[in-house]
């Protein structure tokens, strides 16, 4: 579960981001986060990940307070939550496998666990017949499949998906919210800052809409609601 | 930590030691360098010290007497030089060992003394010890005020000389390394940071999927090992094989007695030790200091 309260967000540079937001997600929900560039999706997304800390109000991940979190608390912290970027943020050198591999060797999982976890959620999004290839070799939207696998590899609760579709075309991007649905459909719950209207008129689920750092609406079964 | 994550680290540090071979190359130049004058400079100084000390123990005085003096008085100051309190012992030569000794110490060239034996200029003396060798000039000066005391003379004066120049070389001595390890550090620090550099996506993404920050760190302290380990292998080597022809070769110092210099074991293996402790401190500190700023994400 997550609960903001009263949160705002102003940057070193003067930018206000977070202009009082309060909202509440429930476990296992699916989550829409739009709004034009610069409305704070972003931040919004960085606050829950502790990417950034506000400068006032609460956030609770898990029944945790995130902004009293400690430094040291702070990876552990992450462990419970999986994020996919636009751009993948994939390691070019190394295989999918290997890449998938890394997110639990670095939390030092044991490496016979690490094996049989990665082969499973290779299946879990359809590329198991490629975890030899390195991403240079794959198209946009396997890199996006393997960016997914890396990020629920470890079994997080929450999944943010900042924009996961933003480089992808129409087909390839069906794809992806389809394995975004099965990952949902186990309770994992799913916060996705998104552009598309197309996605979020056809694929229904609550929408939060932001407009210069403050909720204007949030519907369950919502709508994009702007004009592209 | 787990095994497998030590063997993790071990690798990763090594691979990045030898991915910028020309920054390692230069890092480890400039610990080389740094080392070997931390070597020389060690030697140097502790030999010094130890003659010094060495020096200040056989500290002892040597009261000429008065050759106009009779047996009786030469009883008395006997006596009297063993009175104060701060002597320990007293012992009479006379003019006739004196010669003997200054010819066996003169080697070939004290032959030519030989021909004193039969009209000896010199003076029967008494060589005076105090129990602790810093009340040597008071003694010194207590004799000196006796009757049919001709002369008092101790080797102070070059123990204070040689504690000087001692001093003075740990200063300026002092000054030049830790020019010089700030240098290697420095220059170390920047090889890491050009690592992490080129890691920067790897360690993002290993924070995004909660690498804790000392799992993050640990190659680079180990590639900052690498580096001073192997920037310490010359300045031993040099030390090492510099100081056995050194200690081997017989060098004494003749106007003090024939002190020697420390001998090679284990003084050798101290310095080798202290040299390769050195080198690692600054690998660690140099990757230290590099990977603080790109921790903060």
């Amino acid at each position: 579960m997550i609960e903001m309260q009263d949160v705002f967000m102003t940057y070193p540079n003067g930018v206000v981001a977070l202009n009082g937001i309060s909202v509440k997600i429930e476990q296992g929900e699916f989550v829409y986060i739009v709004g034009h560039s610069g409305a704070g999706k972003s931040t919004f997304t960085k606050l829950m990940f502790r990417e950034e800390v506000p400068m006032k109000g609460t956030i609770t991940v898990n029944n945790k307070d995130v902004s009293k979190l400690k430094w040291k608390d702070v990876p552990y912290f992450r462990r419970s939550i999986g994020v996919v970027y636009q751009d993948f943020r994939l390691l070019p050198k190394l295989t999918v496998y290997e890449n998938i591999a890394f997110a639990l060797e670095v939390i030092e999982e044991s490496p016979k666990n690490i094996r049989a976890r990665v082969m499973k959620v290779l299946d879990q999004v359809g590329l198991k017949n490629k975890a030899r290839f390195i991403p240079d070799e794959l198209s946009g939207g396997e890199q996006q499949r393997v960016a997914i696998a890396r990020a629920i590899v470890n079994r997080p609760s929450i999944l943010i998906a900042d924009e996961p579709t933003g480089n992808l075309d129409p087909d390839t991007s069906w794809e992806i919210m389809r394995i975004l649905e099965e990952i949902n459909a186990s309770g994992t719950t799913i916060i996705m800052a998104t552009h598309s209207k197309e996605i979020v008129d056809t694929v229904r689920k609550r929408v939060i809409a932001m407009e210069d750092g403050t909720i204007v609406r949030d519907e369950h079964r919502g709508e994009y609601g702007y004009e592209v | 930590m787990k095994f497998s994550t030590l063997k993790r680290h071990l690798k990763e540090g090594t691979r990045n030691t030898w991915r910028n071979s020309w920054m390692t190359i230069a890092s480890i130049g400039a610990v080389t360098t740094t080392l070997i004058l931390v070597g020389v400079f060690l030697v140097v100084i502790l030999n010094l010290n130890h003659i010094a000390n060495k020096l200040e123990d056989d500290v002892q005085i040597k009261a000429l007497i008065e050759l106009t003096a009779e047996e009786a008085d030469v009883n008395q100051l006997e006596a009297d030089i063993k009175a104060i309190p701060e002597v320990d012992t007293v012992q009479f030569i006379t003019k006739e060992e004196e010669l003997d000794n200054l010819i066996e110490s003169m080697g070939e060239q004290g032959q030519a003394w030989t021909l004193y034996e039969q009209d000896n200029p010199l003076n029967d003396a008494f060589i005076v010890q105090t129990t602790d060798p810093l009340d040597t000039e008071l003694v010194a000066n207590k004799i000196q005020q006796m009757n049919n005391v001709n002369s008092v003379n101790f080797g102070q004066d070059y123990v204070d000389k040689l504690f000087t120049f001692n001093e003075y070389a740990r200063n300026v001595g002092l000054v030049l390394i830790f020019a010089l390890l700030f240098t290697a550090i420095f220059l170390i620090s920047n090889t890491i940071k050009i690592t992490i550099l080129a890691r920067k996506k790897e360690i993002g993404i290993m924070k995004l999927v909660g690498a804790t920050n000392n799992f993050i760190r640990w190659p680079f302290f180990v590639e900052g090992m690498i580096l001073g380990i192997l920037g310490s292998i010359i300045p031993i080597l040099i030390i090492m094989i510099g100081y056995y022809y050194l200690a081997n070769s017989g060098i004494t110092i003749q106007q003090f007695n024939f002190i020697q210099l420390l001998p090679f074991n284990p003084f050798a293996f101290q310095i080798a030790g202290i040299i390769l402790g050195i080198g690692v401190c600054i690998g660690v500190w140099g990757s230290l200091m590099s990977v603080r700023k790109f921790l903060k994400v």
